[in-house]
């Protein structure tokens, strides 16, 4: 597309901008004020510097073994997330059939999980993993494991992964799907002339083709599961004890539980700061080794 | 090396074929010798891409055989044959580099790491693509891709025959005449089968020995180059090919004379047992027709005349037929009315369409 | 072939039984539930469901939601809509920088907004409104219905527009009778995914509603009474928010498959 250049065009874009600008702006102005800031109470404050950020980020200090715990946690969870739905979703992608009454089928069904308001998530796996009401759990404690998720930390654990792997590995395998039908039939044609096995046609055709619709997968996966907040609220509240308080579920119980506003902003901030870095490398990486594919 | 045969081969794309219109492709006789170079040439959907991926294996003929020497191929997957086929654009792995594109064929039949180098440059050289063996394969342009694709298909030295489907329609105009003169060389060098899918007429008389004429699923007429513009056995490969192609008159029958609205022509040939009830129409190029000034001759009138360089094109109009001839060289036509001139021995009598012999004038009665 | 049948139908279970055991349990009493556990209910009821439906303080929950996610959809695409134009067309003063930023406001998370936003529509009296939720949600609505509608727009060949303009149709109408039907899938996605994306948050869905504006999620978390949890309440509550989506996807199934193909993928 040729475009012209055309500042008026900026009226066009006043609206949005406008709007996000509201949403984003002056709230993330607030959160940077309060996070330099202390107060008594009575809405009296006082200037605190970077005392909240230095306190936050001492692994020593209550605050900072608190956060990075949290860190930690939140860091794992979106490791194993990853590992299990990005894997996962191509394998799904692959198994999707291509033609017939079953595309449909499988896009409606896969896509459920998808628009399920997320507190429903969280209220759906709370009933289906308890042992006593729930077919899961009921299921698992029958073949002998000791299994209960306000509990044990490692069911803990483990219901919430299982939870999410629900919930979005389709978002992952449609993705994928989307990237597996722009490959031409010739490109199979070939390979079967050539005398591929299926892995080959799998690392020389298929991977290759997806590597633009991977690349946003993981982007987004990581980013949600590193945000996570209503589902697992839900399911454990963060328990037992600490086990599934991720960034967000302890960000708001300082905010709104405990109203400590300077140290829940400073968090804020840097929990913003943590995932715009990550991002921004990754899509970096991903967009150079794009560019380097320029036909010469 | 293979001589292909194709047996009573007949195909259809729905699961149940009811009458003809179904079939993408009606009955096919042909062979096709070891080594020679054939154009498979029609228009957009006269079924050459069908009978092309029915030869490698892509599909699966409804009805029918196909025989490779004297083996029988017809349910032999596209692995189990031995065929390269080239696509219409370029299919290389993006991920490999262009020596690893070349050997990746080898390499799936387990060939010796040894016979692969070799193989790799051997064919890399013909194909002078030695120079950027090392670079990664998507970022060439699209004429070195099909080079690769070719490749790949020729690394393997017992290929049976080497399939080209439109290799060159993503080629740049300017770089066609480079790939088409690298593949006649191939053919020369390496003797191998090509059978090559275009609907450019100029792609097929220049690169095959033998052009196989497409229509609506039919073969119309194999012959070479010469043959079909000299004698085309029906109209319909009298149209297509030839730029302009041959023109086509309705027309009577009488004895050694052709009758047509405007006047009549001698025949070379006598036609005596035509067809009863069948459209007779009389064929001839424009090669063979001149346009001289008014006098003996069909009288026709003169709409424009076309200079190609070469030679000049007039585009006359004879009782509302328009027909295509040339205008010799030096002559001037001074008017809009001027005579239609046939080569008699070139001209032809087409019944439905289908040529008629007819016999020598003089043949005993 | 048949492997690929397995793995997709073990799938699909897995997909539709934490599903099926909500409506299972949904239509179950609560002495049943609690006594026994089967996988079909022996005694049907219906009763969980004539609950919410006759309870106000229950569908209006449903109607909370729906407004504010109607609302949200509705002003995301009307702003977007001149906005991805202006992208597509258009090179300005600080254009790609605007994009990104636009499409980085996705990676906040809605925590941190949760305090912030709790002051903001407080101070400016939209508390406790549709209002409220469906213009939070526009933080990360918008530049994702101006990602994908710039996409879509993309496609088409600016002749359409210069032809229109020497036809001379004046702007607005050119917009609505010729370019938006030429794009009418990518609204339709771009609809899609905001009524998605709004109908399913609920941090701050539930942040900024008490009482008169409260989405079906809070009230959900009010099921226990003095008798214990209302498990068939709840999950009939649950069953109830999963029919919009389903109806949703169903409608445009074709549309999905399709959509795949072209657009912002």
């Amino acid at each position: 597309m040729n475009k012209t250049e055309n500042q008026q065009a900026w009226f066009l874009v006043l609206p949005v901008f406008a709007l996000v600008a509201f949403s984003a702006v002056v709230p993330l102005l607030t959160v940077v004020n309060y996070s330099v800031q202390d107060t008594f109470g009575n809405n009296q404050f006082f200037w605190n510097g970077i005392g909240w950020y230095q306190e936050l980020l001492d692994p020593a200090s209550q605050l900072g073994e608190r956060f990075f715990d949290a860190l930690w946690r939140t860091l794992l969870f979106s490791a194993i997330i990853l590992a299990i739905e990005i894997p996962l979703g191509i394998v799904i992608a692959l198994a999707m059939p291509r033609q017939g009454i079953g595309v449909a089928i499988s896009l409606v069904v896969m896509a459920l999980p998808l628009l399920i308001p997320w507190n429903v998530v969280g209220t759906i796996w709370q009933i289906f993993a308890r042992g006593d009401i729930g077919l899961f759990g009921y299921a698992l404690n029958r073949i002998g494991i000791d299994y209960n998720y306000t509990q044990g930390i490692l069911a803990a654990w483990f219901t919430i992964i299982t939870m999410d792997v629900w919930h979005w590995t389709s978002l992952v395998a449609l993705l994928c799907y989307a990237g597996l039908k722009s490959i031409p039939d010739a490109y199979y044609q070939a390979a079967r002339i050539d005398g591929a096995s299926r892995w080959a046609v799998f690392t020389t055709i298929q991977l290759p083709k997806m590597r633009r619709v991977l690349a946003i997968a993981v982007l987004l996966r990581f980013m949600d599961s590193f945000m996570i907040y209503t589902e697992p609220f839900v399911l454990t509240g963060g328990g037992p004890g600490n086990a599934t308080t991720f960034l967000s579920i302890d960000l708001v119980k300082l905010a709104l539980g405990q109203f400590d506003l300077g140290k829940a902003a400073a968090m804020s901030i840097v929990y913003t700061l943590i995932i715009l870095a990550v991002c921004w490398v990754f899509w970096t990486v991903a967009t150079s080794s794009e560019a380097e594919r320029r036909p010469t | 090396m293979a001589r292909i045969v194709l047996e009573k081969l007949a195909h259809s794309y729905s699961p149940r074929p009811a009458g003809e219109s179904d079939f993408a492709l009606k009955q096919i006789d042909m062979v096709w010798e070891q080594g020679g170079a054939y154009a498979l040439l029609g228009p957009s959907g006269c079924g050459k891409t069908t009978l092309l991926n029915i030869i490698s294996g892509l599909v699966m003929p409804t009805r029918g055989r196909v025989l490779f020497d004297t083996r029988d191929v017809t349910t032999l997957p596209t692995e189990a044959r031995n065929i390269a086929q080239v696509f219409q654009f370029p299919v290389v792995y993006d991920t490999l580099t262009v020596a690893e594109n070349l050997a990746f064929p080898l390499r799936n039949r387990r060939v010796a790491r040894g016979t692969i180098k070799t193989r790799v440059t051997e064919i890399a050289h013909l194909l002078d693509l030695t120079a950027v063996l090392g670079r990664k394969a998507r970022n060439l342009g699209a004429d070195l891709k099909q080079k690769i694709s070719l490749g790949r298909g020729l690394v393997r030295a017992d290929v049976a025959a080497i399939l080209f489907d439109e290799p060159l329609t993503v080629i740049d105009p300017h770089l066609k005449w480079r790939l088409r003169s690298t593949l006649k060389d191939i053919h020369r060098r390496l003797n191998t089968t090509m059978i090559y899918v275009t609907h450019d007429q100029t792609e097929a008389l220049t690169f095959a020995d033998k052009v196989v004429v497409m229509h609506d699923g039919y073969v119309v007429q194999a012959g070479t180059p010469e043959e079909l513009f000299t004698r085309p056995t029906h109209t319909f490969v009298g149209h297509f090919i030839g730029s302009p192609g041959m023109n086509v008159m309705p027309c009577r029958i009488d004895g050694t004379t052709a009758r047509l609205d405007g006047g009549t022509v001698a025949l070379a040939r006598a036609y005596p047992s035509l067809p009863q009830g069948a459209r007779i129409e009389l064929g001839v190029r424009p090669e063979f027709a001149s346009v001289k000034p008014k006098g003996a001759g069909l009288p026709v009138r003169v709409r424009r005349v076309d200079d190609l360089g070469r030679v000049r094109i007039a585009r006359v109009e004879l009782m509302g037929i328009p027909i295509a001839a040339t205008l010799p060289e030096g002559v001037d036509l001074g008017g809009e009315e001027a005579a239609l001139v046939f080569d008699a021995a070139k001209v032809h009598v087409y019944a439905d369409g289908h040529l008629v012999e007819g016999e020598a004038i003089g043949a005993a009665r | 072939m048949k492997l690929r049948a397995l793995v997709m139908t073990l799938y699909l279970v897995f997909m539709l039984l934490p599903v099926y055991w909500l409506v299972n349990m949904s239509l179950k009493t609560n002495t049943e539930i609690t006594t026994t556990l089967t996988l079909w209910p022996r005694q049907l009821t219906f009763a969980n469901y004539v609950a919410i439906f006759t309870d106000a303080s229950w569908y209006s929950g449903y109607i909370h939601s729906i407004s504010y996610v109607v609302i949200n959809t509705v002003l995301s695409i009307a702003v977007a809509l001149p906005a991805a134009y202006a992208f597509s067309r258009y090179r300005f003063l600080g254009d790609k920088h605007l994009f990104f930023w636009l499409l980085t406001n996705r990676m906040a998370p809605p925590a941190v907004f949760a305090l912030p936003f709790f002051n903001l529509y407080s101070a400016i009296g939209l508390f406790d409104t549709p209002w409220a939720v469906a213009l939070a949600h526009c933080l990360f609505n918008v530049p994702l219905a101006v990602w994908i509608l710039e996409g879509f727009m993309a496609g088409v060949p600016r002749e359409i527009d210069e032809t229109a303009a020497l036809d001379g149709y004046p702007f607005p109408k050119f917009f609505l009778k010729i370019f938006l039907p030429l794009i009418a899938s990518g609204v339709g996605v771009a609809a899609f995914f905001c009524f998605m994306f709004s109908w399913v948050e609920l941090l701050l869905a539930r942040t900024l509603t008490t009482v008169n504006a409260k989405p079906i999620a809070a009230t959900m978390t009010r099921t226990v009474s003095a008798a214990g949890m209302d498990w068939g309440l709840l999950a009939a509550a649950g069953v109830l928010t999963i029919v919009p989506g389903a109806l949703v996807i169903w409608f445009v199934r074709n549309y999905i498959a399709k959509g795949f193909a072209l657009g912002r993928v």
